[in-house]
């Protein structure tokens, strides 16, 4: 099918098709991280504008590969020692970037909504690269892609999704993504860090990480950030790992065949247990190899299929 | 000096009128409401076949942002938004720089109001100096002054002690304390209504029951100190429980709801425009069916705007970044008329007493009556003019609608303060 869409602002938009366009195209695509010489001409003569608010190594430099591998200008731009720290808004930055004339602006921004923002105003086409709280979608099309590589097929898996939800837009994401492709998606975690009326998203909700764990194909661990102690959420990462920390033991009561995943960076020892984050159910780095790929396929569908 | 309002369907809630009648004014005040009055040589005349004759409307609850805001707002413009949409009077908040909380402030506003204003403007004073919660503002002084009432709106008085003492503070000079009612905890600087658009939208979100919380306080208070609590911008379906409950069993306390809080949902927030954040935000259907029954069986007392007016730099931004609030003046008739009173949700006269006889009762105000002796403020009501809302075309200095290229039909035609046509 043909990639109609502009922007690429979050998985809630997309529909089901679009979204196996994306993982087909990431497969063809990952071809190209196996060659001696990793270039394609695909987008030559193409600027990409990665537009980072916040710091972020894994997800800009993996763009930053991505677009380089396809031979497109990728130039990055961090808020720290620019335009944005001296006061400048988010659309009069925008303004300034649309007037070189892109093809393709990368956005992370610690506010929810705010590439939503650049979208409307910008020709060009947008990238959400993180959000706020709201959506990573290239995150989740990572995830969907590594699951399928790794079982075969996404329809009538179970995921459980294990942490801090309330402040995660890998967990939206990866649910709106997971629930289109037929994946039956249970949330768990502390019910201080499950979102308000989180069920009505189409999820199960548990606060019991054993009975959530139990049954499923792939368990996503996500990341605790340290913050959460003063907005009262938990007591101490030290009770925390205890109960919501995925170690050896509860391991061994899951499917012999279940994956672990983790959006990164990993807190060793809180969320995960070192020994389960290097051990052989882990596909965290797989994931990480696949997001190049998903990033080549999504900078293609948005800046290389048109008139290219 | 005489003029005859002729031909008109009178509706004046305070006489329980609702007949075709002519009003006569003279010397700034009703001289006789009437089938057929013969006008006196030399008055002027204004054909109101067709038309709406209403007590003028008073919205009590604008932010005018003058001194110190001027670029948002000033009494010149406000007022002739006021004028624009309807309302004879508006009453002021007190978050001006400096802020409303002593007498020096009273008077300039008073006086610019004077000069400027096309409509009248009472002052709202500051309940605690600078609005920060820690000490009575000077309200004796204010309210000798001309303060109509005494909230620190925009802000709640977190401190339960302090607003007790306020609320016995002001007992003598019979004015209500303003309650906004917005637990800043629970609220935890949460930009929209916590439920299952903030989770979809990864929006951090304030629960209902951050305003709940706070009404169940203000109540407990009034009935502590035998004070007069009004509640601003009710927006929750608890809220208007526990005022329904509180009336039921005395206690002094009315209620006010804006337009945007009738007529939108957090569903609004989808796309994430900075003029759908508000404090309080926009909540979810059942709140509004709540505060629609309660507009209608008198729970709620009046409708008032919370115009707020902001510069498009303050709201052209990120959601979580953005200014709160949105302009209300010249928006609120027309859209009450189109959304309300033609669907039949509420009747013509319920809106007119909500916006006329019951917000004059609740701040003691005069106005909200055409009985002979009052003074002529009058709202004049056209229910077949088409609108089109045209931020463009605003009086307000500012621009910061949800409603934007909406439709509708049914606005304010013409108003007259103290018996004098208003040229907006």
């Amino acid at each position: 099918m043909g990639w109609k869409r502009k922007d690429l602002l979050g998985m809630q938009e997309l529909e089901p098709a679009e979204i196996t366009d994306v993982l087909d195209t990431a497969l063809s695509m990952k071809e190209i991280a196996a060659r001696e010489i990793k270039k394609v001409p695909t987008l030559r003569g193409k600027t990409v504008v990665n537009l980072f608010y916040e710091s972020s190594t894994r997800t800009r430099t993996s763009f930053e590969i991505a677009g380089k591998w396809l031979s497109a200008d990728v130039i990055n731009f961090s808020a720290s020692g620019s335009s944005a720290e001296k006061g400048e808004s988010l659309l009069d930055t925008a303004r300034n970037i649309e007037a070189m004339s892109p093809d393709v602006v990368v956005v992370r921004h610690k506010a929810a909504g705010a590439p939503a923002l650049l979208a409307r105003r910008l020709r060009c086409g947008v990238i959400n690269a993180g959000d706020g709280a709201h959506e990573h979608p290239t995150q989740a099309l990572l995830d969907l892609m590594t699951i399928r590589e790794k079982k075969g097929h996404l329809e009538g898996l179970n995921v459980t999704i294990v942490g801090d939800i309330t402040h995660s837009r890998v967990a939206r994401s990866d649910i709106f993504g997971m629930r289109k492709m037929g994946i039956t998606v249970t949330v768990a975690g502390p019910p201080t860090l499950i979102p308000a009326q989180c069920q009505e998203l189409g999820v199960k909700v548990s606060h019991r990480l054993e009975e959530a764990i139990a049954h499923a194909d792939v368990i996503m661990m996500l990341r605790l950030q340290h913050e959460r102690m003063q907005g009262g959420f938990i007591p101490s990462i030290r009770e925390y790992s205890r109960v919501w920390g995925l170690s050896p033991a509860k391991l061994e009561r899951c499917r012999p065949d279940v994956l672990i995943m983790h959006p990164g960076p990993v807190n060793r020892g809180v969320e995960l247990a070192p020994e389960v984050a290097d051990g052989p159910y882990s596909i965290i780095l797989d994931q990480v190899a696949n997001g190049v790929a998903v990033r080549m396929a999504v900078l293609y569908l948005l800046a290389g299929s048109k008139g290219a | 000096m005489s003029l005859l309002i002729r031909n008109g369907r009178v509706v004046d809630p305070a006489a329980g009128a609702d007949t075709v009648q002519d009003v006569w004014i003279a010397d700034g005040r009703i001289h006789r409401v009437g089938p057929r009055l013969k006008a006196p040589a030399g008055a002027e005349i204004v054909d109101a076949t067709g038309k709406v004759v209403c007590p003028g409307f008073i919205d009590i609850h604008v932010h005018l942002r003058e001194p110190g805001f001027e670029y948002k707002e000033t009494i010149a413009s406000g007022t002739r938004a006021a004028a624009a949409g309807g309302f004879t009077a508006v009453a002021c908040m007190a978050n001006t720089f400096p802020v409303n909380d002593n007498r020096a402030v009273t008077d300039y506003i008073l006086a610019r109001a004077k000069v400027e204003g096309v409509v009248r403007v009472y002052p709202i004073g500051a309940v605690t100096r600078n609005l920060e919660g820690k000490q009575l503002a000077e309200l004796a002084e204010q309210a000798e002054g001309g303060c109509v009432a005494f909230s620190d709106d925009g802000k709640c008085v977190m401190n339960a002690e302090l607003y007790r003492r306020a609320m016995e503070y002001a007992l003598p000079f019979g004015v209500p304390v303003i309650s906004h009612a917005e637990d800043c905890h629970l609220a935890h600087g949460a930009s929209m209504n916590e439920g299952l658009v903030s989770t979809e939208l990864g929006l951090s979100g304030q629960p209902a029951a951050a305003e709940d919380v706070m009404v169940a306080r203000d109540i407990i208070l009034a009935e502590l100190t035998g004070a007069h609590l009004h509640v601003a911008h009710i927006s929750t379906a608890g809220a208007v429980r526990l005022v329904r409950e509180a009336k039921a069993r005395g206690v002094r306390v009315t209620a006010e709801v804006t337009p945007h809080h009738l007529l939108l949902t957090d569903d609004a927030v989808r796309t994430y425009d900075p003029n759908c954040k508000m404090a309080p935000p926009l909540r979810t259907k059942r709140d509004v069916e709540a505060c629609l029954e309660a507009l209608v069986d008198g729970t709620i007392d009046c409708v008032a705007t919370d115009h707020a007016p902001q510069a498009l730099s303050e709201k052209e931004d990120e959601f979580s970044e953005a200014a709160n609030g949105v302009v209300g003046l010249e928006t609120a008739v027309p859209l009450l008329l189109d959304r309300l009173v033609r669907t039949g949700v509420v009747d013509l006269p319920t809106l007119v007493t909500r916006l006329s006889t019951g917000p004059a009762r609740l701040l003691n105000l005069p106005g909200g009556s055409l009985a002979p002796g009052a003074a002529a403020d009058v709202t004049i009501l056209d229910l077949e003019q088409g609108w089109t809302v045209d931020p463009a075309t605003f009086r307000s200095r500012s621009r910061n609608t949800p409603f934007a290229g909406t439709t509708g039909t049914g606005a304010p035609w013409m108003i007259l303060v103290g018996g004098r046509k208003v040229t907006p």
